[in-house]
């Protein structure tokens, strides 16, 4: 089983572009599941059930969606080989842009879309910065000048990153992203001994663990100041 | 090409000196940088765990990526590996397996060929083909060459150089700049070194594209349909990397179409222009028919064409000028009783 991780900032159109993706790589006969991650809410599942894809979906509540992916992605590699998938993709939603929720030697994809503005690339950071590809989607209603920018932009922060363009309404570009995605070489057994990319966000503060009330004296642990000097 | 273990030992001054692009680079990465006369070894040990975290890479992750970006933008300059004097498309097969009736068609700069075909018949999939550079490799089986050679895989995969710009009716400008910050923004972005001339040449093609005129300091976000089309082509023309361009049909509001292809093509672009439009499609110098997802046909402008162009260019006018009066408070008059008879015939 080959497993492919994406990730990218809520409504880039990660979704459309794996559902376009999916379409292309059933006509090559292979069996591919999804699991979605979320915060609180998501009716995403529905759209793959529909599409006749294997799909579960996971709901993090009240905890980092980062820490609870990895702390299931074990359990999750698993429920796919138990249905002798050939390809497992995981979505999850970059919540903040500190999100890292990639595996080391596992494929990671990062989608956002030009309507997010110029300084995106720079905004985002190890989730876009140690992509292996990065897809920019909802090119057909900006100006090419501004997808120039914006794909040269996204080069700036992660020059090693294959860049491409992906339309999720229309599925251009989903075919030829399909075929970079499934590998006949690769096999994942398990994920346990692999390493994540880079670390994921963290706090360990008095409101990490319930803490409500404002004020210094409520603040314990890992708590960073705002600089706020005289300019 | 430069080592990794060059550059770390190199101070942030004298990488930017040798290589000025990567001035932004450094910015773009976040990394903390109090004196640029030190060495990114001496950088990144004095760095503090949170700007650790800003920058992500570690020093040889960083290394690696700055050599990385190095290396791209010596090929983003490299203009001349991207010349393209001829796209060939070699024939594939339709929806049904069929291969399509014709062997190869080779379009050469400066040519204008239209697109014709109904919804869903496979026009996007043949754009498709040509921006992947499809070798085989896709549904439709067409292969594409370039110069009359298999192209370099770069084409697929680089963030800066695409091979085909698009220009469509649903797209708008997004970003709140003024037309002059706007341009000059996609200036630095493509590196060249006449920026101000080139820009001041660009808002002026834009203008006489456009119908009604804008000015320099017009946010680009409130130019009228025809104003930014008009922006879009010209900047498109003059100032973007790809050597290729996609017109999806060009509304007749508000631009001189004909002056706008002929910018494009002036500037050794090869225009591919999807329509519908009876004086567009005759405008190109053949016509791909496509239905069924397969090239049926490759039709080149008849003689008698050319001279339907020019009576369509007639009536063209006439509903100008009938939108023009209308615009201005003029009262509308017929324009023929001939015309009347035509119509009944």
């Amino acid at each position: 089983m080959n497993l492919v991780t994406f990730s990218g900032p809520p409504s880039s159109g990660k979704t459309a572009v794996i559902l376009k993706t999916i379409e292309a790589i059933q006509q090559r006969g292979l069996k591919v599941g999804v699991v979605k991650f979320d915060c609180l809410y998501t009716d995403d599942d529905e759209l793959y059930r529909k599409a006749g894809v294997p799909v579960k979906k996971g709901l993090s509540g009240s905890l980092c969606p980062d820490h609870y992916f990895v702390s299931n992605i074990e359990e999750v590699v698993q429920w796919g080989k138990e249905r002798d998938l050939d390809l497992l993709i995981t979505e999850s939603a970059g919540l903040c842009n500190r999100c890292s929720p990639y595996i080391k030697d596992i494929k990671a994809i990062c989608v956002i879309d030009n309507l997010s503005g110029i300084n995106t690339p720079k905004k985002i950071g190890p989730m876009l910065k140690t992509a292996d590809i990065v897809v920019i989607t909802k090119g057909d209603i900006v100006s090419q000048a501004e997808r120039e920018v914006f794909a040269s932009r996204v080069s700036t922060v992660n020059p090693d990153a294959m860049v491409m363009n992906v339309n999720g309404l229309t599925g251009q570009g989903a075919f030829e992203f399909s075929t970079l995605l499934y590998d006949e070489e690769d096999h994942i057994e398990t994920v346990t001994g692999k390493k994540l990319r880079f670390s994921m966000p963290s706090a360990m503060c008095s409101y990490c663990l319930g803490e409500t009330r404002i004020g210094k004296e409520h603040q314990l642990g890992n708590v960073r100041k705002i600089e706020l000097g005289d300019e | 090409m430069i080592s990794k273990d060059k550059l770390k030992n190199l101070s942030i001054n004298e990488i930017i000196e040798k290589y000025p692009y990567t001035e932004g680079f450094f910015e773009d990465q976040k990394l903390a940088v109090d004196d640029k006369d030190k060495s990114l070894k001496e950088i990144f040990s004095e760095l503090t765990i949170e700007e650790m975290e800003d920058v992500v890479f570690d020093l040889d992750q960083f290394a690696g990526s700055l050599t990385s970006h190095i290396r791209n933008m010596q090929e983003f300059l490299g203009e001349n590996d991207s010349i393209v004097g001829t796209l060939s498309i070699v024939a594939g097969k339709d929806k049904d397996g069929e291969w399509e009736n014709y062997e190869k068609l080779d379009i050469k700069s400066g040519e204008i060929i239209s697109i014709v075909g109904p919804t869903g018949s496979g026009k996007s999939r043949l754009l498709a083909d040509i921006e992947w550079t499809a070798q085989g490799d896709t549904p439709t089986e067409r292969q594409i060459l370039i110069n009359d050679e298999v192209p370099d895989k770069k084409w697929r995969f680089t963030g800066g150089k695409k091979l085909v710009a698009q220009l469509s009716q649903n797209m708008n400008f997004v970003m709140d700049l003024s037309v002059m910050e706007f341009l000059n923004l996609h200036a630095e972005s493509r590196l060249i070194d006449n920026q101000e001339d080139v820009v001041e040449r660009i808002f002026k093609e834009a203008n006489q594209l456009a119908g009604e005129q804008f000015g320099r300091e017009t946010q680009i976000t409130s130019l009228s349909g025809g104003q930014s089309r008009a922006l879009m082509i010209a900047d498109t023309a003059i100032l973007s990397s790809s050597p290729i361009i996609l017109i999806d049909e060009i509304e007749n509001a508000g631009i001189n179409r004909e002056k706008a292809l002929e910018l494009l093509v002036g500037e050794e672009k090869i225009v591919l222009m999807a329509t519908h439009d009876p004086i567009l499609a005759l405008m190109g110098d053949k016509r791909i028919i496509i239905n069924n997802g397969g090239i049926k046909d490759i039709i080149e402008t008849t003689g008698e064409e050319k001279e339907l162009m020019k009576e369509l260019k007639v009536l063209d006018k006439v509903m100008t000028d009938l939108r023009d009066d209308l615009r201005y408070g003029n009262n509308l008059s017929r324009i023929s009783d001939e015309l009347a008879e035509i119509k009944t015939a």
